[in-house]
């Protein structure tokens, strides 16, 4: 059982198909090994498609960005790495797990939608994984406390949910899933429902948490400067049925600060380059 | 303390215009009765004062059987939607049974009550019981059928077992609908508690107006009344605090988009 999110992480065992790697192009064969592998996933509901194929890895410690058009399947797909759901055809592995409740075990899913209780205070929604692991009420908050430190909330520990702002809810909503203690971080939209200036201030706090914590985090986003500015490499996917139609590896400009960051050149032509095919997807 | 104005004056000038109706006979010569058998708004008051140990002792024994019906009524409501929300197979075979029971008559079905279990307090609390459980279990489903389905997701990634997830997330988010409920089972309870009294028993205000009303005492009854409406009242209002101050969250939260 995991009572603090810094728990040093076994190294997960390699991932056994080389040939789906190479296919992938994104081992570097380094020391670091493979935290999430999709290869060759499709689902669909009913009579309606929503993925025709997906392959997607990401080392440890690296963040991937998926960014596509709105209603492409991104949330399906991070529902499916998570374990919530069983892919109709492909694999998925995370740290080599493909069991459904083993991947669960292992990712930590943050919402689009912040999902704070109304009846907990935020201490106590930022803890709720300790909790439900059975930590007791004391001891999960004493484990949460520091996190409200580092992460700008400092203060707002009692506070009710319905008396934060936005941008102070999703960064509850983000401790709730460090705090879960999960080697994998899947991001849906994690700023989808903020304003401009809100939303540019919480991609640089973002930005600095997750170098920070240094896990694998794979950042589902429609916005392409998010996904660029926020990720090591951005996958683009088509309209729905997804497929992947680019891959971008980025300016990885995480450790600068945003507005530096998103004028540079670099960044601007990766932008295009992510827009173009974005464009080419729709067709 | 606006909003009180309006239905304080209004009662003020339905009570004023009942008294002067029954000093000046209206009612009474239009009904062709006895003047004393329309008792004026003042002709209450007056028996709830002079027979005030009497409401007083037959009004604690109805608030007991109120308050041990209605408590099982909860309990036993609660614990039913529980289980009805866990298992679709007992929600699709409990559920036309529940509706079922709400369309028997209560009234003639509780001789019976009497007849089986005595003139005690069982049969009380039975039928105070029966006509209360279903609004409660219906209103508390509601509330869980109205959580957020992305919730139970969440949790789950949250490591929550299923358990976790009713202590958690579904039962404070449904507790507002559950005591929406439980204010509705009080205002019947107290019905069910004058009908049950009606069916057999020694004691009670439900006992009390049927004496009082075999023997003409009008004021009487309707000072019986009074009390009856007084004590449904009083447990709606500590029930609508309670509301306030334990589920102050409210409903639809679902509707509160991102």
């Amino acid at each position: 059982m995991h009572t603090t999110p810094e728990a040093p992480l076994a190294e997960p065992p390699s991932l056994t198909r080389p040939d789906a790697e190479a296919a992938q192009g994104t081992v570097d064969g380094s020391a670091r090994g493979q935290a999430l592998e999709v290869a060759g996933v499709g689902h669909s509901f009913g009579e309606l498609q929503a993925i025709e194929r997906v392959d997607l890895a990401a080392r440890e410690g690296e963040v991937v960005g998926v960014v596509g058009p709105s209603g492409c399947g991104k949330s399906t797909l991070l529902e499916l790495i998570a374990g919530l759901r069983e892919p109709a055809v492909g694999q998925i592995a995370v740290e080599g797990e493909s069991d459904a409740d083993r991947r669960l075990a292992r990712c930590a899913y943050m919402p689009q939608r912040d999902l704070l209780l109304p009846w907990l205070r935020a201490i106590d929604n930022a803890a709720l994984a300790l909790r439900n692991r059975g930590v007791p009420r004391r001891a999960a908050r004493r484990a949460a406390a520091p996190l409200f430190d580092r992460f700008g909330l400092a203060g707002f520990e009692s506070a009710r949910p319905s008396e934060l702002s936005g941008g102070m809810r999703q960064r509850v909503a983000f401790l709730r899933t460090l705090l879960a203690g999960k080697p994998v971080l899947l991001l849906d939209e994690p700023f989808a429902g903020l304003d401009a200036i809100t939303r540019a201030e919480m991609q640089e706090w973002l930005a600095g948490a997750l170098l920070d914590g240094g896990r694998t985090a794979v950042l589902v986003t429609h916005d392409v400067e998010e996904a660029l500015y926020l990720s090591d490499r951005v996958v683009v996917l088509s309209p729905r049925p997804a497929r992947v139609i680019a891959e971008l590896t980025g300016p990885a400009p995480r450790m600068t600060p945003r507005r530096d960051a998103v004028t540079s050149l670099a960044f601007v032509e990766a932008r295009e380059r992510a827009l173009a095919a974005l464009a080419g997807g729709r067709r | 303390m606006k909003r009180w104005i309006a239905p304080a004056v209004l009662v003020f000038i339905l009570l004023g215009a009942w008294e002067l109706a029954a000093r000046w006979h209206v009612i009474a010569d239009a009904l062709s009765l006895k003047p004393y058998l329309v008792p004026a708004p003042s002709d209450v008051a007056s028996s709830l004062w002079s027979d005030r140990s009497l409401l007083a002792s037959n009004a604690w024994v109805t608030l007991r059987e109120v308050l041990g019906g209605l408590a099982i009524a909860i309990a036993v409501g609660f614990a039913l939607a529980v289980s009805l929300h866990l298992s679709s197979i007992l929600r699709r075979a409990f559920y036309p049974l529940l509706v079922a029971s709400q369309t028997v008559p209560i009234i003639a079905i509780a001789p019976i009550l009497v007849v089986w279990f005595g003139y005690g307090a069982g049969p009380k609390l039975a039928i105070i019981a029966l006509v209360c459980f279903f609004p409660v279990t219906v209103n508390t489903l509601d509330g869980f059928r109205a959580v957020d389905p992305e919730l139970p997701k969440l949790m789950r990634t949250l490591d929550a077992s299923r358990l976790a997830t009713l202590a958690r997330v579904e039962t404070p988010a449904a507790l507002p609908y559950f005591l929406s409920g439980a204010k509705i089972a009080v205002a019947v309870a107290v019905i069910g508690a004058v009908f049950a009294e009606w069916a057999g028993s020694s004691a009670g205000l439900g006992n009390l107006i049927l004496n009082a009303n075999s023997t003409l005492q009008t004021d009487r009854v309707f000072a019986a009344i009074a009390v009856l409406s007084a004590i449904a009242i009083g447990l709606f209002g500590l029930l609508a605090l309670a509301e306030r101050r334990v589920a102050w969250w409210g409903r639809g939260e679902r509707e509160r988009t991102a």
